[in-house]
């Protein structure tokens, strides 16, 4: 099986190449657009305490719909395609984000936003130069789940006519050719591992500048 | 209103929960005064405090600095004006000592000069290659010093200091008192200084306000105070100055 495998690997390579190119393209824009809008709610419900229940309730909501569901919901709104496949995989990715976002500007000490505050920082000042810094840690902890996931759940991108990885798997299945599906699970697997790795080499650096060179307390 | 007056409350009020934390407060504080307000937990120090930057707002009547209403005032301008320490220096973890020292100069795109910085760090007696450290690899007494340091930082006219040393131990807190009157010495900035130690507000301050429950029980220099106490709650409270 593993030398099935390998040898795919070796006589398909540019077949897998353009899934894997394909698998990144879809799985980044989706990253990106969690990323920005996520982050985007997760400030607005940290200043208005009001909208925190109804916008976590939502977004949690959106998360227990089985994937496959979702993109059965999505297909007669915007048809087969890379787009609804990257709907679907935002639409995943913003509770993370959302959440932690919400968590980390919260979780600032009290008397660090009021020292802030009382030396004259403006409400933007107080959220660039105070409460998004020290936020930061949580947030990016978010973002490193959300990207491992977003990877992993764009395999299913191919049962609406995206490309990527899926490709392989569907393919795989419907031929009954095993080699192939574990051949394109093995490369999804391998990729989210490789995203996590160099998230967290990333995160690491971050929380270092954030917190000195000292350990984390 | 005097001449020099920088701040003055007139008929402030503020209910919490059905409960005066000021009530009919009424007071002046003259131009580089060092005053200290002393008084138990729920007197109405700290509420008072913050109604001076505007972090409060009363509930009736008003407050004025250098003349100016708070309720009708830029308070971003306002508070910029004014340096703010808290117990435990409440330091940006996420910016060295420099930075934080910078942090309201940096508010307006500004930087401090080097001697500037020089100065400051000498005000606070603590030496130029803490500059660069991290703020979370200094001890409690450093902290507050470099807290200090920061609110100094745009030449304030006024500085409001809530319970500044009362996390620290007792020789560290004795040396930053004398720091902090050495400061006021030099730079004639006006102080108001809340403690709920009393022995700390008659070392340090030119005048004393006792308070409790959101009223002046009295008021006076130092020795004003020790020598007639006005009634129980103060002389429950010079009870203080005899212990140790």
């Amino acid at each position: 099986m593993i030398a099935e495998v390998f040898n795919l690997y070796v006589t398909r390579w540019d077949f897998f190449a353009q899934l894997i190119l394909q698998h990144l393209q879809l799985s980044f824009i989706a990253i990106g657009l969690a990323a920005l809008i996520g982050i985007f709610f997760g400030i607005v419900i940290s200043q208005h305490a009001k909208l925190a229940f109804p916008v976590l309730g939502v977004t949690n909501f959106i998360y227990t719909i089985p994937s496959i569901a979702m993109l059965g919901f999505l297909v007669p709104a915007t048809g087969i395609g890379d787009m609804t496949a990257v709907i679907a995989l935002t639409v995943y990715g913003l509770l993370p984000m959302v959440r932690n976002t919400h968590t980390g500007i919260k979780g600032i000490s009290p008397a660090i936003i009021e020292a802030g505050k009382g030396m004259g920082s403006t409400k933007s000042q107080l959220l660039y130069k105070i409460k998004l810094p020290l936020a930061m840690p949580v947030i990016l902890a978010g973002a490193r789940n959300m990207i491992v996931m977003t990877i992993a759940l764009c395999g299913i991108a191919s049962f609406v006519g995206a490309g990527g990885l899926g490709v392989a798997i569907y393919r795989g299945i419907t031929t009954n050719n095993m080699a192939m599906t574990v051949a394109g699970s093995l490369l999804i697997a391998a990729l989210a591992l490789i995203a996590d790795l160099v998230a967290g080499i990333f995160e690491k650096k971050l929380y270092r500048k954030i917190n000195g060179k000292g350990t984390a307390k | 209103m005097n001449q020099d007056t920088v701040i003055a409350f007139d008929k402030v009020q503020k209910i919490y929960e059905g409960k005066y934390a000021l009530k009919d407060f009424s007071f002046e504080i003259r131009k580089g005064a060092f005053l200290t307000v002393v008084g138990g937990s729920g007197g109405g120090k700290t509420t008072m405090l913050k109604m001076i930057n505007g972090l409060l707002m009363p509930d009736s009547g008003r407050v004025t600095v250098n003349g100016m209403d708070t309720a009708h005032t830029d308070l971003i301008a306002l508070r910029r004006g004014i340096g703010y320490v808290i117990q435990g220096g409440a330091l940006f973890p996420h910016l060295n000592v420099r930075e934080n020292i910078e942090y309201v100069p940096r508010l307006e795109k500004n930087r401090l000069s080097e001697e500037r910085i020089r100065e400051l760090m000498g005000m606070v007696a603590l030496p130029m290659d803490m500059l660069a450290r991290n703020v979370s690899e200094l001890s409690g007494g450093q902290q507050q010093r470099v807290g200090i340091a920061r609110a100094l930082a745009a030449q304030p006219e006024i500085i409001l200091m809530d319970e500044p040393f009362g996390a620290l131990d007792g020789i560290t807190r004795k040396q930053l008192q004398d720091e902090i009157l050495e400061i006021h010495r030099q730079t004639g900035v006006t102080i108001v200084f809340v403690t709920h130690d009393l022995r700390e507000a008659v070392r340090l301050g030119t005048w004393i306000l006792i308070m409790n429950e959101g009223e002046i029980v009295q008021q006076g220099t130092p020795q004003d105070v020790r020598d007639n106490p006005n009634g129980d709650y103060a002389e429950r409270l010079l009870e203080q100055l005899d212990c140790n």
